[in-house]
């Protein structure tokens, strides 16, 4: 018993701490060295930038003040409302456009005439249509998730094996159990799928958009920074954004392993 | 022949059935006055060439596609013509060629589908009596693992006993066993071969494995290439339940060799359809 305890300790530790982290580690040690470099000897073009050190100096300053974790809620409430409009109103829409070949028929043209339109170009019509900035700022979040969600929904519908429908009725279900016990679990891989790409597209464009028409929220804090020339600063706030996409993305990663737990258990 | 003798329901009528595909103006008769019978309790394998409409037969006795013309009677009952498809349901199960338990769900929550989807048992009672079928099939311990977490073979079998829970009248396979390995296959067969032992009930079982037809069947029907009419019917009078080392019996190497010949008399045809077709 000894023994094994000590082998799985062993594993353990050679899980943490083995080559490859070491060689991650080292390879952001020499990005932060190389960079220091490359302000040191004044590469051109790229004199403008500030050390590493000021950096870290910025991002103490604004870990102390209250406007840059504003900034972040600010941002987060656009993400999410936008976000989780584009869900309740897509996965609907993307079954619904599943199911019947009719109702397909009559919306997917229109759908995919739309869709090939860059989510940033909506910005200028989004800016005059709604009355209020932030209506028009959750507007282009919602268009940045919203063709995401419903293409995938509608392609996990699609790829439901037929075979489990049929089994489904066979066993005595009725087309409302179907739709609510197959097609909905069926289709739920896609739908996270469709959730963490739309993710990842709602921050580019909330991004965009605050940095040309919002107010507050970290995309137009890191603009700010550039019109008073706070170089450390524009870069605390690219980090900032990268970070807050990353724990967006995590959060959405997490939904989708509580949300189909026969996918993990292996 | 004791199976067969407890179980007077399940029977089967396939009279002068035709099917004909037309997708785009591209006309393939899949069957053509198909005509043979299945009586209760009868172990009846399907065999023929690939593609010969064998599963369009069953999709039309589940109630899963249409006939063009004929009939097909259950019980005395009309179930399938050109005018009349009665909709799937208990009586008629399908265990799937490619598998079809519900990846969401557990083991237990799959074999129990039926029986509280149809809100025929109490949900507690489904759980003992689906217990009780895993434990009596050696395969306990397993009822909270998602299918994915099973070997195929185990997968096939809980398939089975999700479609046996039910009590159907006819329990209809799809080429089940196909990918298993040799060993696998043969623990399936037992398998099937208690259970059928146990409470004979109609079997519509579709395979390539001619060992496989003779072993479980007390009937081969042999089809012939598309459009597909029976070609010949061979009753398999091996006593029951069967046993493995019948394999190598005179009795079952002469059935093996009528079927065989049938067989390859049709493959050859569809292999020169396929020919000309290529030409």
């Amino acid at each position: 018993m000894e023994m094994i305890q000590e082998l799985r300790l062993k594993r353990e530790f050679k899980k943490v701490f083995n080559i490859r982290v070491l060689r991650g580690f080292l390879s952001i040690v020499m990005f932060v060295v190389l960079w220091q470099l490359v302000v040191f000897i004044k590469v051109p073009y790229l004199e403008n930038l500030p050390y590493p050190k000021d950096v870290a100096a910025g991002a103490a300053d604004a870990a102390g003040s209250r406007t840059y974790w504003f900034g972040w809620g600010i941002s987060l409430i656009r993400i999410f409302v936008g976000f989780i409009m584009a869900q309740l109103i897509g996965i609907p829409l993307g079954l619904a456009m599943g199911i019947s070949r009719t109702f397909k028929d009559f919306t997917f043209p229109v759908f995919e005439m739309l869709r090939p339109i860059p989510p940033i170009a909506w910005i200028p019509l989004a800016i005059l249509f709604w009355p209020t900035r932030e209506l028009s700022i959750y507007f282009l979040v919602f268009i940045g998730a919203f063709f995401i969600i419903v293409i995938n929904v509608i392609q996990g519908v699609s790829n439901i094996s037929v075979s489990l429908k049929w089994a489904a009725s066979s066993l005595g279900a009725r087309p409302k159990h179907i739709f609510w016990r197959i097609l909905v679990p069926g289709s739920l891989p896609s739908i996270i799928t469709g959730m963490t790409v739309g993710m990842g597209v709602t921050w580019n464009v909330l991004i965009a958009a605050e940095m040309i028409a919002g107010q507050g929220g970290l995309g137009r804090m890191t603009w700010e920074a550039y019109t008073n020339n706070n170089i450390p600063f524009i870069v605390v706030g690219m980090v900032s954004i990268g970070v807050a996409g990353y724990l967006c993305s995590t959060l959405v990663r997490w939904l989708g392993e509580k949300a189909m737990p026969w996918k993990k258990r292996f | 022949m004791a199976a067969g003798a407890q179980n007077n329901q399940g029977e089967i009528f396939i009279k002068n059935v035709t099917k004909i595909y037309d997708p785009e103006g591209v006309h393939v008769v899949a069957m053509k006055d198909c005509s043979f019978d299945i009586a209760a309790g009868e172990f009846a394998v399907i065999v023929g060439p690939s593609g010969c409409g064998k599963t369009t037969l069953l999709n039309a006795i589940a109630g899963f596609d249409t006939i063009t013309s004929g009939e097909i009677y259950l019980d005395g009952e009309l179930i399938s013509s050109r005018d009349r498809q009665i909709k799937p349901d208990v009586e008629r199960m399908v265990v799937f060629q490619n598998g079809a338990l519900f990846p969401w769900k557990t083991v237990m929550e799959n074999v129990i589908y039926g029986p509280v989807v149809q809100k025929r048992m109490k949900r507690s009672e489904a759980v003992d009596a689906a217990r009780d079928m895993l434990h009596q099939v050696g395969l306990n311990g397993i009822e909270d693992k998602y299918p994915e977490e099973l070997s195929s073979g185990v997968q096939r079998r809980v398939e089975i006993l999700r479609a046996l829970i039910n009590k159907p009248k006819v329990v209809m396979l799809d080429e089940p066993f196909r990918g298993l390995d040799a060993v696998a296959k043969t623990v399936m067969h037992e398998f099937l071969m208690d259970i059928f032992c146990e409470s004979p009930r109609t079997m519509f079982f579709i395979t390539h494995d001619l060992d496989e037809a003779i072993f479980l069947g007390s009937k081969v029907i042999i089809m012939t290439t598309r459009p597909a009419q029976v070609k010949k019917i061979v009753q398999v009078d091996l006593p029951w339940p069967r046993e493995h080392h019948l394999l190598g019996s005179q009795i079952y190497l002469d059935l093996k060799r009528e079927v065989l010949e049938a067989v390859h008399e049709e493959a050859k045809k569809a292999f020169e359809a396929g020919e000309r077709e290529m030409a």
